[in-house]
C-alpha cells in the first residue's frame, strides 16, 4: 500500500489489512520529502515503533543533488529507534537488492519467521550499526 | 589573513570554474619559471600535434606561473600558485600588452585536514579556480596531472552546500546598496524545464538571519535549515508551491554567486577569505 502522507483517509479503514511494516521513504534531493515524514510519523501509533517502522532514504547515488543533511536522517532514526536504509532507485541492481531487504524485514514483522520477531530484529539491527 | 587587496582585485567579480585537486607531486615553488617554459612548450607542441583545435582558439601563448604569497589561511596551508596563459601580442611595437586569455589558480585557504596526513613530497592545494576557454583549461589540466601525478575533477556545489552559502552571508553587513538576494531553483520532473527565481531584499533576508543565528560568529546545521524553512515557508504562503521539494541551482548573494554546476564569483574582497575557506572544504572532501 503507498500513501503520499498519514494519516491514511478513514473512510477506509475497515476494508484495510493489518499493518506490519512501515516504510519511511526520503528523497534525499527533497528537503520536502524530509519535513513531509516528520510530519507524518506523529500520526505512527507508537507500537510500531517496536520495530515495524523503518526509514528509506532514496537518490543517494547523486551526492551533488543532496538537499539534505544525513546525518539529520540518522538522528531521526535513533529518535524513533528504527533502522535507515540509504539505496539508489536508479541503479537496477541496488534497487532489487534493497526490495529484497524490505520484503525480508516485511516476512519478519509479519511473524512469517519463526523465532525471530520485529522488535528482536530491529535490535540486532542496531547493534551492527554501532560496529 | 592579511590579504592585500591590491593583489587579490583581479580575483573578484569574475565567474571561476571550481575543480578539485589531488595533492601534487614534488612540486617546487623554487622552479615556478621552470614550469612556465615546459608549460609552454607543452602548449606549443599541442598546437603542432593539431590538438585543441577550436575556432578563435589562438596558440602562441605565453604562461607565466607565479605564486600569492598571501592568499592562504592558516601558516600550514600553501600559498596560491597562480598560471596566467597570455597572447603574444602580434604587433612589434613596445607599447602593445599581450592579453589574458586565460588565468588559473591553485589554492588552499584552513586546508589542514588534507596537508595533515600527507606524506612528505605531496603539495597540497586542493581547490583550483579557473577562467577562460575550457580548451586551455583542458590543455593545462593535462600538463600539470602527467608532471605531478595529481587528479583534477569538476566540484559541483550540492543544494545544502549552497544553503549554508546564503546563511552565511545573508547576515553580512552591507556596505552600500546591496543587490537583492537571489535563490534560483529548478522544478523536478517536469516535461519543459522550468526555474524558479526567488528574491528577497537583502535587509529582509539580514533580518531574518539574525533573528535565527544564536551565537555571532557560529553557525549550525539547525539554523540554516531554521533559515530556509522560513523561506520556504513565505514563498508557499503566496504562490501555494513547496520550493522544498525543487533543487536549489543557483544563489546570489552580495557577497558571492554560486552555481551548483561548480562556478562562482566573488564580489567582496573582505570576504573572499571565509569564501574559499568554504570551497577548499568542499574541494577536499570530494578528494577523500
Amino acid at each position: 500500500h503507498l500513501a503520499t502522507s498519514l494519516p491514511l483517509p478513514s473512510e477506509r479503514d475497515h476494508f484495510r489489512p493489518r499493518i506490519d511494516l512501515i516504510v519511511f521513504m526520503i528523497d534525499i534531493k527533497s528537503k520536502y520529502s524530509l519535513k513531509n515524514v516528520e510530519a507524518s510519523l506523529a500520526h505512527v501509533d507508537a507500537s510500531f515503533f517496536l520495530g515495524k517502522v523503518c526509514f528509506l532514504v532514496t537518490g543517494v547515488g547523486r551526492v551533488n543533488a543532496c538537499s539534505i543533511d544525513t546525518n539529520a536522517v540518522c538522528k531521526l532514526g535513533e529518535t524513533y529507534c528504527s533502522p535507515v536504509l540509504f539505496c539508489e532507485l536508479e541503479l537496477e541492481g541496488i534497487r532489487v537488492a534493497t526490495a529484497q531487504r524490505l520484503l525480508r524485514m516485511l516476512q519478519i514483522c509479519a511473524g512469517h519467521i519463526p523465532g525471530v520477531s520485529a522488535l528482536s530484529f530491529v535490535s540486532l539491527m542496531r547493534t551492527s550499526d554501532d560496529d | 589573513e592579511n590579504v592585500d587587496p591590491q593583489n587579490t582585485a583581479f580575483l573578484l567579480r569574475k565567474a571561476w570554474t571550481l575543480y578539485s585537486v589531488t595533492p601534487l607531486y614534488r612540486f617546487h615553488r623554487a622552479r615556478l619559471r621552470d614550469y612556465a617554459r615546459l608549460l609552454s612548450a607543452f602548449i606549443a607542441a599541442e598546437k603542432q600535434k593539431g590538438l585543441a583545435v577550436e575556432v578563435g582558439v589562438e596558440l602562441d601563448i605565453k604562461v607565466a606561473v607565479s605564486s600569492l604569497a598571501d592568499l592562504r589561511g592558516s601558516e600550514q596551508d600553501q600559498a596560491a600558485v597562480l598560471v596566467q596563459l597570455s597572447l603574444r601580442s602580434q604587433a612589434s611595437s613596445r607599447n602593445s600588452e599581450d592579453k589574458l586569455v586565460w588565468s588559473g589558480w591553485f589554492c588552499s585557504v584552513y586546508g589542514d585536514d588534507l596537508s595533515e596526513n600527507v606524506p612528505e613530497d605531496f603539495t597540497c592545494l586542493p581547490l583550483f579556480l579557473t577562467h577562460g576557454a575550457e580548451s586551455y583549461t583542458s590543455m593545462v589540466g593535462s600538463w600539470f596531472q602527467k608532471t605531478f601525478d595529481c587528479c583534477f575533477r569538476r566540484l559541483a556545489i550540492s543544494p545544502l552546500n549552497l544553503s549554508w552559502m546564503v546563511a552565511m552571508w545573508a547576515g553580512c553587513k552591507l556596505d552600500r546598496a546591496a543587490s537583492a538576494m537571489e535563490l534560483v531553483f529548478s522544478m523536478p520532473h517536469l516535461s519543459q524545464p522550468l526555474d524558479i527565481s526567488y528574491a528577497i531584499h537583502p535587509e529582509d533576508a539580514k533580518a531574518l538571519w539574525d533573528t535565527v543565528q544564536k551565537m555571532p560568529g557560529e553557525i549550525t546545521q539547525e539554523e540554516v535549515d531554521v533559515f530556509m524553512d522560513c523561506l520556504y515557508a513565505h514563498f508557499h504562503r503566496h504562490f501555494k508551491i513547496h520550493l522544498s521539494a525543487a533543487k536549489l541551482v543557483k544563489i546570489s548573494t552580495a557577497v558571492v554567486s554560486a552555481h551548483c554546476d561548480g562556478i562562482v564569483k566573488i564580489l567582496q574582497s573582505q570576504y573572499l577569505p571565509g569564501v574559499l575557506m568554504l570551497l577548499t572544504e568542499l574541494a577536499i572532501s570530494q578528494i577523500q
